[in-house]
């Protein structure tokens, strides 16, 4: 990145005034940490096969929806808490967590105009689009507040395609035959320790269901809030694209500013049949604690895909801002001849945050190839880890895999750890990896200066610059929302 | 319009400049020769405000002390600085890049940020000047962009951000006759009565196109001769040595 090779740069003072501002930066202002004084329907703090029961009692579930949920408690019970990403993870007091919060009024709603307009002023706050003209744009959205799925805008038009895009609560209710078919097949509630808990007492999500030969004609949207205190949010989103269908989803996630920490496990199943295409993105900027590392969510989120069908593809794109502690490992499993996983994901991990993120692509069928693009940006004191695993079967003949993993430091007290696993079991298989750690060339920041610009918009200009190929992949509002999360301190940062 | 009087500047204990005088008025056209290693890009850097440098004596721009300012604020304040060795900004397209620039600038001068309109006039009126091929604007900044290209961008973001004093540094080095020839018509056309520039060059051939009103010779970080552009056609026929040895 140096373009004056004839003068070298002498080293900078310990404490210069770039590395003041890469501080400030990283210890800038949350900007969703209000709360909404909405009332609340929350169960008692608490875990046993009663809140259980209680959770599904309230939702009106089938009796084998609750059966699957008790066996997932029963062996979560087994389960040892896991403890090999690279973080520190405070012991967390499960039975300190109320694992069901819905705001009272959200029972039956027919229009836009019976919501709580506390909920809708929290929603209008965090700038999602629930007003007509703003849908007209083409977002349809379903937004959880806490526990519920509080309203799915434009369902209608969807449903005369033929498409589903409801709540998961709905989606029991409706189409129970359909969330049978697919609930847990792609993460089991074996799978791992907060995919057993999630199971056992996941309280809402979104479901989407894509009939065959059907292209979505826009973007899906679910907006995710934790906004009572001492709860957990335990989501469960499931999209089937059928045959020869496509869908764009879009999640984005906040919660307030608390000095407590708060638990999000999430599922996601995703399921791709012959020829179809489904692209997932996240915006996650759930609050990440203060400076300290005092507060912030905690974000152990199960993703995984997989392209059942011939010649399918699924991708995923994240753009995670957020959490004190993120973990999460959006996958693709390989399964149908010809199909395609890709994972693009820029993480940044600020003040005390630490981020241990990256995928998991499972090649199972014949010519399946997968695509890794992870840009990791480390401030603060914040931790930043890649895992990843591409694992080649020995059916698999043909496969390809390209990975490309960047970091990028800014300061001296973060860091940055790449930890690539590859297991190949075909011996054609073509697999690339290629990984880069970089920091701000000082020189970049001079000349971006010289040109007039602070050096916080320099900063901003050039980490966006340095996150292109995945902000690229974003559908265009939500590659403007994640620009400006990227660089959001800069604007309160001057000092 | 520039007055630096008396100017040091050393890396790691190493002397650079060492009591360099040079004054700048409205208008004025100067250029800077002088063997390789004399410091003359160390001066471009210094008058920038480059991070790293030791500096004693005083630099006045527009009455400012200059050398008490940000790197940013010296580019608010119309100083521009066309670098020997652009530097490459990968995944930031020009167009944002100067986008962000012009609009800091302009802010700073009291004028309003352009509607995005306007700019891509601007800026498709500027890069026309110096026959910036259009596909340039929507590139990251100077990656990939040949030696010659990207001197030429240095002067495009020059006329975008028109400043008060354009420091040139080698921008003629790598060029061929019909660039050069581009480049110096596009600085021609950006000369007013109010700014000045100064052009740092080992060259006649661009002076030929400039016709520098007055040519210093920068030795050893100190000008050693001050003359009228007779001066660069000496240096050209005779090379450095004479004055070297008439200095000695
Ligand atoms: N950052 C630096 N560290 C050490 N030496 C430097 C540095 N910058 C310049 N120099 C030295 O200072 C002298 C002048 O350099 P420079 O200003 O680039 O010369 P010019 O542009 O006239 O060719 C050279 O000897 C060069 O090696
Ligand atoms: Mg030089």
């Amino acid at each position: 990145m140096r373009g004056d090779l004839t003068n070298p740069v002498p080293d900078v003072n310990e404490h210069s005034e770039e590395e003041l501002l890469l501080n400030q930066w990283a210890e800038q202002d949350y900007a969703f940490g209000f709360v909404s004084d909405i009332e609340q329907d929350i169960v008692p703090k608490g875990l046993n096969e009663d809140v259980i029961r209680w959770i599904s009692a309230r939702k009106e579930e089938p009796s084998w929806l609750l059966d699957w949920r008790l066996k997932a408690y029963r062996h979560w019970l087994s389960m040892p808490t896991p403890e090999w990403a690279h973080l520190e993870i405070p012991a967390i007091d499960f039975q300190d967590i109320s694992y069901y919060a819905a705001p009272k009024a959200a029972a039956k709603l027919n229009s836009l105009d019976e919501l709580d307009p506390e909920i809708k002023s929290t929603y209008d706050k965090l700038g999602i689009p629930l007003e007509e003209q703003l849908i007209l744009a083409g977002v349809a959205v379903d937004a959880v507040l806490d526990s519920v799925s509080v309203v799915t805008t434009y369902k209608e038009k969807l449903a005369e395609k033929g498409i589903i895009f409801c709540s998961f609560s709905e989606a029991v209710r409706e189409h129970p035959d359909l969330v049978r078919k697919h609930l847990g097949k792609v993460v089991p509630y074996t799978d791992n320790y907060y995919a057993a808990l999630n199971s056992a007492v996941f309280s809402d999500g979104s479901f989407v269901y894509i009939p065959k030969g059907v292209r979505c004609p826009m973007e899906l949207s679910t907006y995710f809030r934790i906004n009572a205190a001492g709860t957990g949010q335990f989501e469960r989103t499931l999209i089937v694209a059928d045959d020869d269908a496509y869908v764009s989803y879009l999640e984005g996630c906040t919660a307030p500013k608390r000095d407590e920490n708060q638990l999000h496990a999430a599922v996601v199943e995703l399921v791709a049949m012959n020829r179809s295409e489904i692209r997932y993105a996240t915006v996650q900027n759930w609050y990440p604690g203060d400076a300290q590392g005092i507060g912030g969510i905690y974000n152990f989120v199960t993703k995984r895909g997989l392209c059942q069908g011939l010649a399918s593809k699924i991708s995923w794109t994240q753009v995670e801002t957020g959490s004190a502690i993120t973990w999460k490992y959006p996958s693709v499993v390989l399964l149908g001849d010809r199909s395609t996983g890709e994972f693009y994901s820029v993480a940044l991990a600020a003040r005390a945050q630490q981020a241990d993120t990256g995928t998991k692509m499972i090649h199972i069928g014949k010519n399946t190839t997968s695509r890794i693009v992870s840009k990791g940006i480390s401030a603060g004191r914040g931790q930043n880890a890649y895992r990843g695993l591409v694992k080649v079967r020995k059916t698999a003949t043909n496969a390809r895999n390209y990975s490309q993993c960047d970091s990028l430091l800014m300061g001296d007290r973060c860091g940055a750890h790449t930890y690539p696993y590859f297991e190949i079991n075909c011996p054609d298989a073509q697999v690339e990896h290629e990984a880069t750690t970089s920091k701000i060339e000082e020189d970049l920041l001079y000349y971006c200066q010289q040109r007039g610009l602070p050096t916080e918009e320099a900063i901003a200009l050039i980490v966006n610059g340095y996150a292109k190929e995945v902000l690229d992949k974003l559908p265009m509002e939500f590659a403007v929302e994640a620009r400006k999360l990227l660089a959001i301190s800069l604007e309160g940062s001057v000092g | 319009m520039l007055e630096i009087i008396d100017l040091h500047a050393s890396v790691d204990d190493k002397p650079i400049l060492k009591g360099l005088n040079l004054q700048i008025r409205p208008g004025e056209v100067h250029a800077i020769m002088g063997p390789n290693g004399s410091g003359k890009s160390t001066l471009s850097h210094v008058l920038a405000g480059r991070p790293g440098y030791d500096v004693r004596g005083s630099v006045r721009f527009n009455g400012q002390d200059l050398l008490n300012l940000t790197p940013e604020e010296r580019a608010w304040a119309g100083l521009f600085l066309a670098f020997q060795y652009p530097v490459e900004i990968p995944g930031v397209s020009n167009t944002n890049f100067m986008r962000s620039a012009l609009n800091q600038v302009r802010s700073h001068r009291g004028l309003p940020a352009l509607e995005a309109g306007d700019f891509l006039k601007i800026m498709r009126e500027k890069a026309a000047l110096v026959q910036l091929d259009p596909s340039f604007l929507s590139r990251p900044v100077n990656l990939g962009f040949s030696g010659g290209e990207k001197k030429r961008n240095e002067i495009f973001q020059m006329a975008m951000l028109d400043p008060q004093l354009a420091i040139l540094d080698e921008t003629d080095s790598g060029l061929d006759i019909d660039a050069l020839r581009i480049v110096a018509e596009g600085v021609r056309k950006l000369r007013r009565e109010d700014n000045s520039f100064l052009i740092i060059t080992h060259y006649q051939r661009l002076l030929d196109h400039l016709r520098p009103d007055i040519v210093h010779v920068l030795m050893d970080g100190k000008i050693v001769r001050t003359g009228n552009d007779t001066l660069a056609l000496e240096l050209e026929e005779k090379g450095y040595d004479w004055l070297k040895a008439e200095l000695a």
